[in-house]
């Protein structure tokens, strides 16, 4: 077996060999300013000029419409900031999200609440989902903004977007979407799927960390909240960040040029491994059982806390991660499991696996031998699992 | 893993006293599932010692090491000493445990007291109640809303 087996695409993957290649000409012997006029700097600015018409030309955009960033939180900060400002000059204050988001969404919105903004989280259900109809019925008059994730980076569920998208263009409510789990994992077009503003990051693909970009239509206001220079069109200052830029739209190629591929692979591991999970009695799949990443595998386990079953896998080799509160450095498990309905006592004992095309058949057997061990041990030892057993209390899963 | 030291390390891949006792004198069960933990410890008593102790804990990695590394403290000790026990002394025993995990070794100073305390009322043995303070009057684990 591989000396590890790393599971947790969904919080960084590995960087690509052809992302690391079409970084290094910057690193090394590229190095000018794109703002200097002289020679150096402009070798630089076309590279980036390039890498801006690439990356439009990747997600159904125009290079105009593109805003590189430092990643996907500062793209969601700005989307959502910039569309609740110019949604309140026109007296608008409404905001509708979900209650899964990010954090980097959810603690934007927060933030917008005590400014005095009113926000709707909709429920996901336990499936972990939402409809079009179900974000069309929340709009009202004041509505500002939907800002509604592409994809669930705990649960894996797949939203409707397009669907919704098509219900705020009619409705002329400015849609944004964070699509940092989805762009180079599964078919993403802005035109398509009727999307205004999109935050992405680079290392969810292959590429660097510390870049990402935020989609913004035209004619849709972008408000800057780097002051500085008048870099990105004056939306966003700062140097910017040449190797990264074209390290990003080196992985996004690659990412789109094999996406089927991927995707058929990743799916295939993923399907093998929840059937094999769920034959650990008591166990629940979270997330949207349809509409899924094809890498995203999330079980529940009744009776054991997730931190304990991630040191141990880890002791295997096994890089995943967990839910629970222990992980997450607060005394409440994830809010996106909360958000599914799941009891707290259930969603400490969660554990996700996200794929990426570069794990392996091997890597998946050994995972399905070595978990359900690791979960058969801890309930040995738990007091938790002994009173569910002996019928003291009832299973929930 | 940087979290947890290497004792904490060893203590959660090879816990000491794992296990259940039979016929136990004393078991003491303190934390919730809600919160992510509960510790189960169970005692024998010979004369006025602890001559045998074994935990089942639900919880995290130092919960379990907190566990295992309290039960080695109090094996074989009188049980004046084992209330003398205290969680900073099992979190130094540890080689210290981070910040946000010392509640881990405070449920296991509680599982216990709560299991001597388990003892003497089965036993009739009288003992003062202020040295008991019910943990769930104290809760450190404060659900939030």
């Amino acid at each position: 077996m591989p000396k590890t087996v790393y599971a947790d695409n969904a919080a960084t993957t590995a960087m690509s060999d052809a992302a690391i290649e079409a970084m290094t000409p910057y690193l090394k012997g590229i190095y000018g300013n794109p703002s200097s006029l002289h020679t150096v700097g402009q070798v630089a600015k076309e590279a980036l000029d390039k890498a801006r018409a690439e990356t439009a030309a990747l997600i159904g955009a125009a290079p105009n419409e593109i805003y590189f960033t430092s990643g996907g939180s500062e793209a969601d900060n700005q989307a959502i900031r910039s569309a609740a400002y110019a949604g309140a000059a026109k007296g608008k204050k409404h905001i509708i999200s979900t209650a899964f988001e990010h954090h980097a969404v959810l603690h934007t919105l927060k933030k917008l609440e005590k400014e005095g903004f009113e926000v709707t989280y909709l429920d996901v259900h336990r499936h972990g989902n939402i409809t079009a109809p179900e974000v069309e019925a929340a709009l009202r008059p004041d509505t500002a903004l939907v800002t509604v994730m592409y994809a669930n980076n705990e649960v894996g569920s797949v939203l409707p977007v397009r669907e919704i998208g098509a219900v705020c263009r009619a409705n002329k409510v400015t849609f944004h979407t964070d699509a940092v789990q989805a762009v180079g994992h599964i078919p993403v077009d802005v035109a398509a799927d009727n999307i205004d503003m999109m935050s992405v990051s680079a290392h969810k693909f292959h590429g660097p960390k510390g870049v990402g970009f935020l989609y913004c239509r035209n004619g849709v206001q972008l408000k800057n909240l780097i002051e500085g220079g008048a870099q990105e069109r004056k939306r966003r200052a700062g140097t910017e960040n040449i190797a990264g830029i074209c390290s990003m739209v080196a992985a996004l190629k690659e990412a789109a040029a094999n996406l089927d591929k991927n995707m058929k692979k990743e799916a295939a591991l993923r399907d093998k491994l929840i059937a094999g999970l769920s034959a650990i009695p008591h166990s629940r799949l979270n997330g949207d059982p349809v509409y899924r990443l094809p890498g995203n595998v999330n079980m529940c386990f009744e009776g054991i806390e997730g931190e304990s079953l991630l040191l141990l896998l880890d002791a295997k080799g096994i890089c995943a991660s967990s839910g629970s509160a222990c992980t997450s450095g607060s005394l409440d498990p994830s809010h996106v499991l909360l958000a599914l309905g799941l009891p707290h006592e259930v969603a400490h004992g969660s554990l996700r696996l996200s794929l990426s095309e570069y794990n392996t058949e091997e890597e998946i057997d050994y995972i399905l031998a070595e978990v359900p061990k690791v979960v058969e041990y801890l309930r040995s030892i738990s007091p938790v699992w002994e009173e569910l057993e002996k019928g003291g209390k009832p299973h929930l899963i | 893993m940087a979290l947890y030291s290497e004792k904490v390390m060893d203590h959660f891949t090879n816990p000491r006293n794992v296990g259940k006792l039979d016929d136990a004198d004393g078991i003491g069960e303190v934390g919730n599932a809600k919160c992510g933990d509960i510790m189960k410890i169970y005692i024998k008593v010979e004369g006025d010692i602890i001559s045998d102790v074994k935990f089942n804990t639900f919880g995290c990695g130092s919960a379990i090491a907190s566990s295992s590394m309290a039960t080695e403290m109090i094996k074989g000790k009188p049980i004046s000493e084992a209330l003398e026990l205290t969680n900073k002394a099992v979190a130094e025993a540890l080689d210290g445990l981070p910040a946000h995990k010392l509640h881990c070794s405070v449920l296991a100073e509680e599982a216990i007291r709560a299991a001597i305390k388990d003892y003497y009322d089965k036993r009739g043995i009288a003992y003062d109640k202020a040295q008991f303070p019910d943990p769930h009057e104290e809760e450190e684990h404060v659900e939030e809303d």
